[in-house]
């Protein structure tokens, strides 16, 4: 039994070997992702290509400017005279924001009369607008309370007020990297290892090498276990990859134990493999298995919180989620590495792989027979 | 030997298998099939077919395309569930014992499946360990199998690389490995040079006279005479069946004109327009003429030729070949 299934194994691993485009795809593609999403896929606005429109050229309307410049979110790359080109600018997505100072603004400022300015958002991408919408307000009130200051002769720290200290846990610097990498490491074990072992299969039933291989007394599970046992080692290499380079490039901290991380990814293995495996099953074609799975990949991927949270779904799609597994890892994933939490807060996610991993690998298992039909 | 016990509800039947002929002792069978059928859908691809395989006989099982040759194969191996009908192999039923009979068979199936990514000694070896060979009986048994293919040498090369003919006696040594009682091979020949083929027969028979039973399907004809026994299967149904001698001696109605003249097919024309013939079929640049007393025929046949300026060269009645038989028997089936 044990020695049949590892004949398998080392023959896969002979065929992993052999081939350069797979290899090349399981250990660069986990790269290739991360990179991208950590650097593409990222929500932190910096240095935002910003026009201005200053109809006012007063000392107090370049005084403005330059502390939207120094807040660092705004990159003033340059000036124009009217509105119709700073619309034209936006619309060719040479800027993506602009800063509109009509005349009088120096003279409502000098007369401590409230003055108004406009700032035009390029509202194309929710996320970032929604950053650089706070953004421009919050340079807008620092410089009123420097008015204020200014006019009363007092420093703000002396007026009476309320100050929010906000604390940010978990993910202090709010890096777009620390919350899409491990989310990232749960996409990668999901999506590498469903195609992988769905096209292994799937392949031998193009090359017609499994009709000699179904007349063998290999038993199906055999079979199985001894095809997917070389891809749960390469799932584990590059969960490890991914870490590392997250870690190590993008600096992104574990606060909590590795070990249990590499556990409950071995426990997420189940359902994945499972999936390949029905995959398999079902397809006749590495074209079909292809197919297959990026239909399925697809809506997991949205509905599992990947890019967005879950609660920002509407009630339907929420409880649609439920029945993703990658949404567990997920949960999972970002728990142990953000905020460092353990078994016991993770339990419900666990118990829901242990179910989904059971269910769909039992239920693989059965439909895979030794029969060409 | 009859087929009572087969016609038996299946439960009856596994445990009359298991008594009567479950060791292999005690029938001379290898194979027994009663009314096989499997349909596709509406088509029926196998339609009820019938015949028995001795032990340590090279049975050929012959018909042109989608004839019914794999599925039949399929079938006796348990890849496909018969839609009807009964068999057992080795003595054990295919539908319910189909795991006895993997370990005893070896199987080359129509479309080579060896891996073309692997090596030859690594494709020996994969296919040793799923049978259990391994060790030291493993390694002779390779030491055998690449001798008797004539691949030294060629031990490290990617399958891949390996010309038609090799292919094909690897792809045997790969299904002998595990020195299985019985060998099934779907077209082994199939595409590979004349010259290769001779060599994999003489491979063939070395095998049978070591007592394994061979079932192997073929559209040569020439191979045919090669088996113990033949059946011919023609749109799912066995047409004809016997020892070569027999079926030339039995199953031919009328006797052979072989012709040899000019202008094979206007001859041919000519002698379909004559309309007394049961058969007019050109082999190569040879016309063949099948009627019951051809001999009568023969100066009339003289006569119309040299109206249209064919040159008759020769005119001879001949022993038919498989192929004469096998032509009859298909328009006698489709009559
Ligand atoms: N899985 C299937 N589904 C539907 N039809 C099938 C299937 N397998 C075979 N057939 C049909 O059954 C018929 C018999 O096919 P089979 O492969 O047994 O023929 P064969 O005698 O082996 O022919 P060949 O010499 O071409 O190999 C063919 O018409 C084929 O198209
Ligand atoms: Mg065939």
């Amino acid at each position: 039994m044990i020695a049949r299934t590892l004949t398998i194994a080392r023959k896969e691993l002979l065929h992993i070997v052999r081939d350069r485009r797979t290899l090349a795809v399981m250990f660069f593609l986990p790269v290739m992702q991360l990179f991208l999403m950590g650097y593409a896929a990222t929500t932190d606005i910096e240095h935002l290509r910003t026009a201005v429109l200053d109809a006012d050229r007063t000392p107090q309307s370049r005084e403005l400017i330059e502390a939207y410049r120094a807040s660092n979110y705004f990159d003033i790359v340059g000036y124009v005279e009217n509105e119709e080109t700073l619309a034209r600018m936006v619309d060719d997505g040479e800027v993506r924001a602009g800063l509109l100072i009509p005349t009088g603004y120096g003279e409502d400022v000098a007369a401590g009369r409230t003055a108004d300015v406009a700032f035009v958002i390029d509202g194309s991408d929710p996320n970032v607008a929604n950053t650089v919408y706070a953004a421009s307000q919050q340079v807008g009130q620092a410089q009123g309370i420097r008015f204020i200051e200014r006019r009363l002769g007092v420093k703000a720290e002396d007026m009476p007020g309320v100050e929010v200290h906000p604390r940010v846990w978990y993910n202090p610097a709010m890096k777009s990297a620390n919350f899409m990498i491990p989310g990232l490491i749960a996409m990668v074990l999901f999506t590498l290892t469903i195609m992988l072992t769905a096209l292994a299969i799937v392949r031998e039933r193009e090359q017609g090498t499994i009709e000699q291989l179904m007349v063998t007394p290999i038993r199906p599970i055999e079979l199985i276990v001894g095809k997917v046992i070389p891809y749960v080692f390469v799932a584990f290499f590059d969960v490890l990859e991914v870490l590392a380079i997250g870690v190590f490039w993008f600096g992104v901290p574990i606060h909590g134990s590795l070990s249990l991380l590499l556990l409950l990814a071995a426990l997420f293995l189940m359902t994945s493999l499972g999936i390949g495996i029905f995959v398999s099953s079902v397809a006749n074609t590495q074209q079909e298995a292809m197919l297959v799975v990026w239909l399925m990949l697809l809506p997991s991927i949205f509905l599992a919180g990947f890019f967005f949270p879950i609660e920002a779904m509407p009630g339907f799609l929420q409880a649609l989620s439920y029945l993703v597994p990658l949404r567990y890892m997920l949960v999972i994933i970002r728990g142990i590495i953000l905020k460092g939490v353990g078994l016991e807060v993770l339990a419900t996610q666990v118990v829901a792989l242990v179910i989904f991993g059971a269910v769909i690998m039992v239920f693989a298992a059965t439909r895979f027979r030794k029969r060409l039909e | 030997m009859t087929f009572d016990g087969l016609r038996q509800a299946p439960s009856v039947k596994r445990q009359a298998s298991n008594v009567t002929w479950g060791s292999s002792t005690v029938n001379d069978y290898a194979v027994e099939v009663f009314n096989l059928i499997k349909k596709f859908g509406d088509f029926t691809a196998v339609n009820g077919v019938t015949f028995n395989i001795r032990r340590g006989e090279i049975f050929g099982f012959l018909g042109p395309n989608g004839a019914g040759k794999t599925t039949t194969i399929r079938m006796l191996l348990g890849l496909l569930r018969p839609t009807g009908g009964q068999a057992t192999v080795l003595g054990y039923d295919i539908v319910h014992q189909a795991e006895e009979i993997r370990k005893h068979i070896g199987y080359m199936s129509q479309r080579f499946s060896l891996y073309q990514d692997l090596t030859v000694s690594e494709n020996l070896d994969f296919y040793g360990r799923t049978y259990g060979v391994r060790g030291g009986r493993l390694q002779e048994r390779k030491r055998f199998v690449i001798e008797m293919a004539g691949l030294q040498g060629r031990e490290r090369e990617l399958t891949r690389n390996l010309s038609g003919g090799w292919k094909q006696r690897l792809a045997l040594g790969a299904a002998i490995l595990h020195e299985p009682e019985m060998l099934f091979l779907d077209e082994p020949t199939a595409g590979v040079d004349p010259i290769s083929r001779r060599a994999f027969w003489d491979l063939l028979y070395r095998l049978a006279e070591d007592g394994t039973t061979i079932f192997v399907t073929t559209h040569y004809m020439d191979e045919a005479e090669h088996c113990q026994d033949l059946a011919f299967i023609h749109n799912g149904r066995i047409i004809a069946q016997g020892s070569p001698e027999e079926i030339k001696l039995h199953k031919m109605q009328g006797q052979v004109l072989e012709i040899d003249c000019t202008q094979p097919d206007v001859a041919i024309t000519v002698l379909r327009q004559m309309g007394l013939f049961d058969e007019v079929a050109l082999y190569g640049a040879l016309i063949h003429v099948v009627a019951e007393g051809i001999a009568e025929h023969k100066p009339s046949i003289a006569q119309a030729l040299a109206e249209v300026g064919v040159q008759v060269r020769a005119m001879d009645i001949i022993a038919p070949s498989l192929e004469d038989v096998f032509i009859a028997n298909v328009r006698n089936n489709a009559d």
